[in-house]
């Protein structure tokens, strides 16, 4: 039986891994802002998982950083979205490049 | 009167620097006097200062005058001082005397040309550098000069510039000569590195202190210094800018061959005697260049139809006379045969640009003829400086000063057989080409029709020097006949006496050949080319003859070989190297860092995806990297 902290360890890779293939995967620019948020959430979980691990405040502290840190991410990035769906009416992440390598 | 040797070198200078600031605004006529008169005005400076010099001779040989110091580094301070003594007398003498004399020949020959000023300008800068060269107290100084007449000879030689072939020769000129200079620049360092002086006094006292007879350093620094004066006289194996410089103006190749230029070399040999003395092999060397320029020097006049150019190689020839004779230990018999060339060389030169003049600008020997009775002043003034050319006994000047070279040749302890026979040699080659050119332009039917006779200023500096082409001779007649000797007593004051071999007493037996090569010389062209001229023709039909001539015509193919060893290898790099070589190793490492940019560029797609792929197979090299290790 593997302790709790690995599980939640675990659970947290699993999370952040998931948002990485969302990010990858998703042709929607809102749904790639979701898996990055996913990512976020990830690291947080183990980050707090640790610090129960060491019985040390660190880990909330920086979870607290991390969802203010997120919760200015989003503002700005869907601002963002807003200004490229106005200008390009899409927001299918393929349309959108325009470098030709 | 020796306090005012300084203005003989600073007159042509300031009747340049006249010229050529204001050379535009003055009327021809003003030009003519200023670009004449200040040279004859040091012409007979000069006369006023040898006269003082030789009736109360200073005590110690010789005087010099400090203008002022030059520079001062460290223990390096030459001066700008003027040295006179024998041998530079003797050299500012002719220099500023047939200088004057072609001055006032050139008002009237080049009356009608555009740049009269200009010409005028040149000229009296070339009299001033000589002057400097021959009066500098220092090697410095000298080599100031050396440069000077260099500069001069080649805006003299490239005068009328607008044709190509003039400025090519100028080109010539300069660069074979600088090629001699370098070599002196370098035994200059060696002197001074030596001596930690340049002044030619101490260099002449210290040498034989501090080198042994025959010292390896001695033979270096002569080499050097021969070096320098071979490209300048025109030796042996920098001869070939000499005809070439035959592009220049009539007068300026008077003034080049007969008072300034070439016989810098003669005169810088002299002026070192002592490290040469040091140095028998160098000597040697001296002697031998003489020999083999007087002979291949002597075939090639032999065969050339412009009547310059015989005169250019004639003057090559008779330099290696002078060579030789310096080579030999003969320093007084050198100086001599230099001061009677300059007069009948002078004399030749201005003769024949008063002929070219007069048939409009022709130089082929072969389309002149007949001009015996149309130009008597002319006939009669080359037909003395072609004596004293080919040393016709007795009566001309140059038999005293030949004679005497070939004497040495054979008898003084430097000479030998071998050297004595190719003198000889060369003496029957000069009888046999001066007849030549005598039978051909002055005998024979006109070809040409004159065009216009020269004026008074043209003939009487003819006249003047066909007098001293006699004359001249007879101030130093040999010891067998008459045994006068005031040209070499006076030298001697500056250069040793020449040491005679023991037991040589039959001057009168070599006297006689000399005479019979010359009556020999005279007789054979006077058989080839006026009594039976179908004779050249039988032997023009032969190839070997036809070649050689060839071979002869073109100076030995010197130049030939100069192209195919120098000139064409360094126009091949020259046009190799167009592109830059070097350049080709930076454009390397632009190209490289081009090319790696190109090939990586193909990353920077603009698809997110793929730069996220990047970051994650990145993370995961890295971590597995950490895990690993």
């Amino acid at each position: 039986m593997k302790s709790s902290t690995e599980i939640v360890m675990l659970l947290a890779g699993l999370l952040f891994v998931l948002g990485v293939a969302g990010v990858i995967i998703r042709k929607n620019i809102i749904f790639m802002l979701l898996s990055v948020e996913v990512m976020l959430n990830a690291s947080g979980l183990a980050f707090v998982a640790a610090g129960s691990r060491w019985a040390q405040p660190d880990g909330q502290v920086m979870f607290i950083f991390i969802l203010a840190m997120a919760a200015a991410e989003v503002s700005i990035g869907l601002a963002l979205i807003l200004q490229i769906y106005h200008q390009h009416k899409s927001l299918d992440i393929d349309k959108l490049k325009e470098m030709k390598g | 009167m020796n306090n005012l040797l300084w203005l003989v070198p600073v007159l042509p200078f300031a009747g340049f620097l006249i010229l050529a600031l204001a050379g535009k605004h003055i009327s021809r006529v003003w030009v003519a006097i200023i670009g004449a008169g200040s040279v004859s005005l040091s012409a007979i400076l000069v006369l006023i200062i040898g006269i003082s010099f030789l009736s109360h001779p200073p005590a110690t040989g010789y005087y010099s005058q400090t203008l002022w110091t030059w520079m001062q580094v460290a223990d390096f301070n030459p001066n700008i001082t003027l040295f006179l003594d024998a041998l530079s007398l003797v050299f500012i003498f002719v220099i500023t005397f047939i200088g004057a004399l072609i001055h006032i020949y050139s008002a009237g020959f080049m009356a009608s040309d555009k740049d009269y000023s200009r010409f005028f300008a040149c000229m009296n800068l070339f009299v001033f550098s000589m002057l400097l060269l021959v009066l500098a107290d220092n090697l410095l100084l000298l080599y100031l000069g050396w440069e000077g007449v260099g500069l001069c000879s080649y805006l003299l030689i490239g005068f009328w510039y607008e044709n190509p072939v003039n400025g090519y020769a100028a080109r010539k000129a300069f660069i074979i000569t600088r090629i001699g200079d370098t070599a002196m620049a370098i035994g200059l360092f060696v002197i001074f590195y030596q001596f930690g002086t340049l002044a030619i006094p101490d260099i002449l006292t210290k040498a034989p202190v501090l080198w042994q007879q025959g010292a390896s350093i001695a033979t270096i620094t002569a080499l050097l210094l021969l070096a320098g004066g071979v490209g300048k006289s025109a030796q042996l194996p920098l001869q070939t800018w000499l005809p070439d410089a035959m592009a220049g103006p009539s007068p300026v190749s008077a003034l080049i061959h007969a008072a300034t230029m070439v016989t810098a070399g003669v005169y810088l040999i002299a002026r070192m005697h002592i490290i040469f003395q040091l140095s028998p092999i160098a000597q040697m060397i001296v002697a031998v260049i003489g020999a083999a320029t007087l002979f291949i020097a002597g075939f090639s006049a032999l065969t050339q139809y412009d009547i310059k150019r015989v005169l250019a190689y004639s003057t090559i020839s008779q330099i290696g006379y002078m060579f030789l004779a310096l080579g030999v230990g003969a320093w007084a018999a050198a100086i001599f045969h230099f001061m009677i060339h300059a007069f009948f060389k002078a004399l030749l030169f201005l003769a024949a640009g008063a002929v070219i003049e007069a048939l409009h600008h022709e130089h082929n020997m072969f389309k002149m003829g007949g001009l015996k009775n149309k130009l008597p002043v002319i006939f009669w003034t080359f037909l003395i400086g072609s004596a004293s050319l080919a040393a016709l006994p007795l009566i001309s000047a140059g038999f005293y000063s030949k004679d005497q070279i070939l004497w040495y040749a054979w008898a003084s302890e430097g000479g030998n057989p071998l050297l004595w026979f190719i003198a000889l040699l060369g003496a029957f080659i000069t009888a046999i080409y001066t007849t030549r050119m005598m039978v051909l332009v002055f005998w024979g039917e006109a070809k040409t029709e004159i065009g216009h006779h020269p004026g008074k200023l043209m003939t009487v500096p003819l006249i003047v020097l066909a007098f001293f082409s006699l004359f001249a001779g007879f101030i130093e007649l040999p010891h067998n006949f008459g045994h006068f000797t005031l040209f070499s007593d006076l030298l001697h004051q500056v250069l040793p006496e020449t040491v005679l071999k023991a037991g040589m007493n039959n001057e009168l037996q070599f006297q006689l050949l000399a005479l019979l090569s010359t009556f020999g010389g005279i007789y054979v062209a006077y058989v080839f080319y006026y009594k039976q001229p179908q004779r050249i023709e039988k032997l023009k039909q032969s190839r070997f003859v036809m070649n050689l001539y060839l071979f002869w015509f073109s100076g030995w193919g010197f130049d030939k070989l100069y192209n195919t060893l120098i000139v064409r290898p360094i126009v091949f790099i020259a046009n190799v190297n167009k592109n830059d070589v070097v350049d080709k190793l930076y454009q390397g490492v632009t190209f490289v860092t081009v090319s790696l940019y190109q090939s990586l560029s193909f990353t920077q797609s603009g698809s997110l995806r793929w730069y996220i792929m990047g970051l994650v197979i990145g993370a995961i090299i890295i971590l597995s990297m950490q895990i690993m290790l």
